[in-house]
């Protein structure tokens, strides 16, 4: 790596002071993505400022049963928490699914909002990539790109966004809560991720210099849900596909659905087609066949990625059906 | 930059200097000696940089030196004070190591399953070594040594 400075904040106020004012600055949380990338040469810093000594580490309750992680909770704490694992069950689920037990003690739920692509040319200097150098051209055209996204995508970029934490966070109506130097603003985890378009540099809303404090869940109004994620081998390895479903079933007929997609977007993919169409139909294997695909319709795979289509509309198929079984199965 | 750290490796204190982008990984080996934790692949990916930080099992070469201020840390040279912990008397007899690069990130999964629940099931065991690649043994053999000891009480 490298050299570069390393100072811990001792508050949150003068951590966002800091970073605001200083370029090639950056946050250091559990570092898993941070210094894997300094260490690759894809992120360059002068700076390193620790949070991990700040407080925002607590799991807080909200009204009604809704529940505030700070952002600096460690992906494994959240994922035992008791709270956690009987209302938001498909959260402690997508967080268990995804890297190995070393990483999510280290890894805090800012850092995984913030994680980048896998993208093999984003993590290759010596690629062209519209991500890391705006205007290179995109060596995954050309190369390797099974990996990568069928929604969401551009000209400039389809690089997969990996995380299974945010996918879940999505479909649970999350809310950011971000500090930065005027104060304190909040923003649905739905409009903090940007797709790529002709900028796909700029990856969210977030500003340089402000903080994630925290992500609030708002009150649980389904009873049941799943994480089903899909991938090479059973543990250890990134989604091929995944799905985060939470229903509300009464006399067959659903009443509420909340629906994302992982592994296939260039942003944790919130399924509002889906939604639509499965929000007052009866829970029937027609009706998910149905929502699935238009969902799936405005997917635009690569030449190796084809697969990706059915393997999503398969998985969401089974992830809805699999819910819908506890409800109590079919009409 | 240089810091000041000061730090239990093994039940020995140490203080030391170290630059900010010192890994923890580089820092015990490089600096310390310490050899017995391994880098294989250097980005969380193969788990053979293994140690315990406060009894958690983290991956050193994704962690600074500077991080470890203050802690408390276990390696595979801690396991055994005065004679060989049970997991490696059990990794021996179960045949659970063949090229042994894996082994030291193995044996600190392991122990850290242990120190949380010391009757594991076997999912429970596999997901605690998920994080730790062998190329050489098929992970059944390590899967029963673990798994021997979890019964004899860890
Ligand atoms: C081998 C490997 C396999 C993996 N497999 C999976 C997987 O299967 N599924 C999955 O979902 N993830 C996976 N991951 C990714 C892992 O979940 C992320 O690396 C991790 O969540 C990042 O969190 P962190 O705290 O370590 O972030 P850091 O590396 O500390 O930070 C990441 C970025 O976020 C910024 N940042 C951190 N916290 C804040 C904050 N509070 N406010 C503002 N900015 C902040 C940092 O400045 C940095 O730019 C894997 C990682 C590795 C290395």
């Amino acid at each position: 790596m490298k050299n570069f400075l390393y100072g811990r904040a001792s508050s949150t106020r003068a951590a966002v002071d800091f970073l605001s004012n200083r370029k090639n600055a950056f946050f250091l949380a559990g570092g898993t993505n941070l210094l894997d990338h300094l260490k690759l040469g894809v992120e360059y810093a002068e700076v390193l400022l620790d949070i991990e000594d700040l407080p925002e580490r607590e799991l807080t309750d909200l009204e009604e049963g809704g529940l505030r992680l700070g952002a600096l909770a460690l992906n494994s704490e959240v994922a035992a928490d008791a709270r956690v694992k009987s209302n938001f069950p498909m959260l402690a689920e997508a967080i268990l699914s995804g890297a190995s037990p070393q990483l999510r003690n280290m890894a805090t739920i800012g850092g995984n909002l913030l994680q980048r692509t896998r993208c093999s040319f984003f993590r290759d200097i010596h690629a062209p990539c519209n991500k890391r150098n705006p205007g290179s051209g995109c060596a995954a055209l050309e190369g390797a790109h099974r990996n990568h996204a069928i929604l969401g995508t551009s000209e400039d970029c389809f690089a997969t966004h990996p995380s299974d934490m945010d996918v879940a966070l999505a479909a649970l109506d999350a809310v950011l809560v971000i500090r930065g130097v005027t104060g304190e603003r909040r923003l649905p985890l739905e409009s903090f991720y940007l797709l790529p378009g002709d900028t796909p540099w700029r990856e969210t809303a977030l500003a340089h210099g402000e903080m994630i404090t925290a992500v609030e869940l708002p009150p649980p109004f389904f009873v049941h849900s799943i994480y089903l994620k899909v991938r090479e081998r059973a543990s250890f390895e990134f989604a091929l596909a995944a799905a985060a479903v939470a229903l509300e079933v009464r006399e067959g007929m659903i009443l509420a659905a909340r629906v994302a997609l992982g592994g296939v977007g260039t942003v944790p993919w919130r399924a509002r087609e889906a939604e639509r169409l499965l929000v007052g139909a009866f829970a029937t294997p027609e009706a998910f066949e149905v929502a699935a695909e238009a969902e799936l319709a405005a997917a635009l795979p690569h030449r190796d990625n084809f697969f990706k289509v059915e393997l999503a509309r398969r998985t969401l198929v089974r992830a809805l059906s699999e819910v819908a079984e506890k409800w109590g199965g079919f009409e | 930059m240089q810091h000041k750290i000061l730090l239990t490796i093994n039940g020995e204190q140490y203080e030391n200097f170290v630059s900010s982008e010192r890994t923890l990984l580089d820092f015990l080996r490089d600096d310390l000696g310490i050899t017995g934790s391994k880098k294989g692949c250097d980005e969380g990916e193969c788990g053979a940089c293994t140690v315990l930080v406060d009894g958690i099992a983290v991956d050193s070469c994704l962690m600074l030196a500077v991080e470890a201020d203050g802690c408390e840390l276990l390696t595979v040279e801690g396991l055994n004070k005065s004679e060989l912990d049970p997991l490696q008397k059990a990794f021996i007899e179960h045949g659970a190591i063949q090229c042994g690069y894996c082994t030291p990130g193995m044996l600190l999964s392991a122990k850290a399953l242990l120190l949380e629940k010391n009757d594991p099931t076997d999912d429970e065991i596999k997901e605690a070594i998920a994080g730790n690649l062998c190329r050489c043994t098929g992970y059944l053999s390590i899967i029963d040594a673990i798994r021997s000891v979890a019964k004899g009480g860890g």
